[in-house]
């Protein structure tokens, strides 16, 4: 009887909540639409566009980007100056360089991954630069710009390892972290492979440090960042699993997003992008 | 509600882990019973740097937590060119610190005879030897059994550290399970029973040892 109840329960849930879903799509679709409809009859020069989020960050005369102050290489807040240093931090600099034509006329607020969609929609910031992975679930809540970071899973090794890319990892073991997709991933990818899974970061690179098992396998910025502390350990094997940074912003605000794109050519043209990337990551951008 | 799927899909791996979790057991409830008997002789011994070296053990042992310990033995010893697996380090660590309690154990309940059984025994021309094994021990060993069981059941659940250095033990296989099933309750509960199938028996059986060395006198 109770089994029973609670099934009707959950069927109407589901019933009720998918509804939802269905109506709340239905309105995303076509608020996005009657944008670009406006947007249309507007001035093709993206350099003179004009969107919401664009005048207001003129107005303010300060873009406002949400940044991780807890990401190791991307965004970390240094406790001694208390000011945040990373890649996703000086991606937004060149943005509000681009758009103000100063790089300190910015502002950054932490967000967590919970926090960043709530804060964009609420108007809090005007774009996430955030480790973000663009996504098709998370496209129907944010406009997404074009990839500025291609974050997937790889693997470190000892220099001189006779592991070149995750398909020698047969009976090998490989050292992950617990709760992380990555064991999924790396199990998928090579059956047979043994792997042990420890609490945090620290201590699978202390086991790979000890030789306790042959390869580290979690994502790239992760990686380099261990690979930085000690030279001694290397990336390998490219990446076996997809997972691009995107910049958001407000959805259905493609004429930002449309700028936003612009923005990442321009600094990829003109090697800043290239600089960014080479002083936090040590290495140049792969193609 | 509990996922009884859960146990059925992951069944592989909760026996695997269950069976190590016997196995590390077993292993550091002979091997700390062992050290505990020798540390606890060294703290009552006549000899003074045996005295010291027995109290420097427990009270070093005994007031770090058990993480710490083994992570000296599977993160530590490597420094030294040693290099045990999780299972290895999480049941030496195992062993060395119950070792301390039971020492503690045994030594209180030696001190627990009353002085003039020694000095009856020694007088009636036993040797120390003797007088230990044949009048002080008997007598401690009742006084030893309550605290001493506590311990081994102590023990049991203490293995579950191994599941923080890959010792692929019950603990262990619970959080790789959690992590695929997202299912923090069901999972865990299923663990938490299988610690029940060891510890339940072995409270019982140190309950019955209780009740039979009483009647022996």
């Amino acid at each position: 009887m109770m089994m029973k109840k609670s099934w009707k329960k959950a069927l109407t849930l589901l019933v009720v909540s998918s509804l939802t879903a269905l109506a709340l799509v239905g309105c995303g679709s076509s608020s996005s639409t009657d944008n670009k409809t406006t947007s249309d009859t507007g001035t093709k020069k993206t350099d003179t566009v004009s969107s919401a989020t664009l005048d207001a960050i003129k107005k303010r005369d300060k873009l406002i980007a949400g940044v991780k102050f807890d990401t190791n290489l991307f965004g970390l807040k240094d406790p001694a100056t208390g000011k945040v240093n990373g890649f996703d931090i000086d991606i937004a600099k060149a943005l509000a360089k681009d758009i103000l034509g100063d790089e300190n006329k910015i502002e950054f607020k932490e967000v967590t991954s919970k926090t960043r969609i709530p804060m964009l929609d609420k108007g809090d910031i005007d774009v996430i630069i955030a480790t973000m992975t663009i996504n098709e679930e998370r496209k129907k809540q944010v406009n997404f710009s074009d990839v500025y970071f291609k974050a997937g899973q790889s693997l470190l090794v000892k220099q001189g390892s006779p592991i070149k890319t995750v398909d020698d990892l047969k009976g090998k073991k490989v050292l992950a972290v617990k709760g992380a997709t990555s064991v999924k991933n790396v199990k998928e990818k090579s059956p047979g492979v043994e792997v042990l899974e420890f609490d945090n970061y620290a201590e699978a690179f202390t086991a790979l440090k000890s030789g306790k098992g042959d390869a580290l396998t979690t994502d790239n910025a992760i990686l380099m960042g261990m690979s930085q502390q000690d030279s001694s350990y290397v990336l390998t094997g490219g990446l076996f699993t997809d997972e691009p940074y995107g910049i958001a912003s407000k959805h259905g605000e493609d004429e930002f997003t449309k700028y936003l794109n612009t923005f990442l050519k321009k600094i990829n043209d003109n090697g800043d992008y290239a600089k960014i990337y080479k002083q936090w990551f040590k290495e140049d951008p792969k193609k | 509600m509990i996922d009884f799927t859960i146990l059925t899909t992951y069944q592989d791996e909760y026996l695997k882990g269950f069976m190590t979790t016997i196995e590390a057991s077993l292993l550091g409830l002979v091997g700390s019973f062992i050290i505990g008997v020798i540390i606890a002789v060294f703290r009552i011994s006549s000899v003074r740097p045996l005295r010291w070296f027995g109290t420097a053990y427990v009270e070093f042992l005994r007031n770090i937590p058990l993480l710490i310990t083994v992570f000296v033995f599977y993160h530590g010893l490597p420094v030294l060119h040693i290099n045990l697996s999780g299972f290895a380090s999480g049941t030496l660590g195992l062993a060395v610190y119950t070792s301390a309690f039971i020492a503690e154990a045994i030594r209180a309940g030696i001190n627990a005879v009353p002085k003039g059984q020694m000095e009856a025994g020694r007088s009636s021309g036993l040797t120390y030897i003797q007088t230990m094994r044949y009048v002080i021990l008997p007598q401690a060993i009742k006084v030893v059994i309550p605290p001493l069981g506590n311990q081994f059941i102590n023990l049991v659940k203490n293995s579950s550290i191994l599941g923080v250095v890959a010792g692929l033990d019950l603990m262990y296989f619970g959080d790789t399970i959690n992590s695929e099933t997202f299912d923090v309750f069901s999972t865990y509960i299923f663990v938490g029973l299988f610690y029940l199938v060891l510890t339940i028996p072995l409270s019982l059986f140190v309950g019955y040892l209780e009740r039979r060395l009483a009647r022996a006198y």
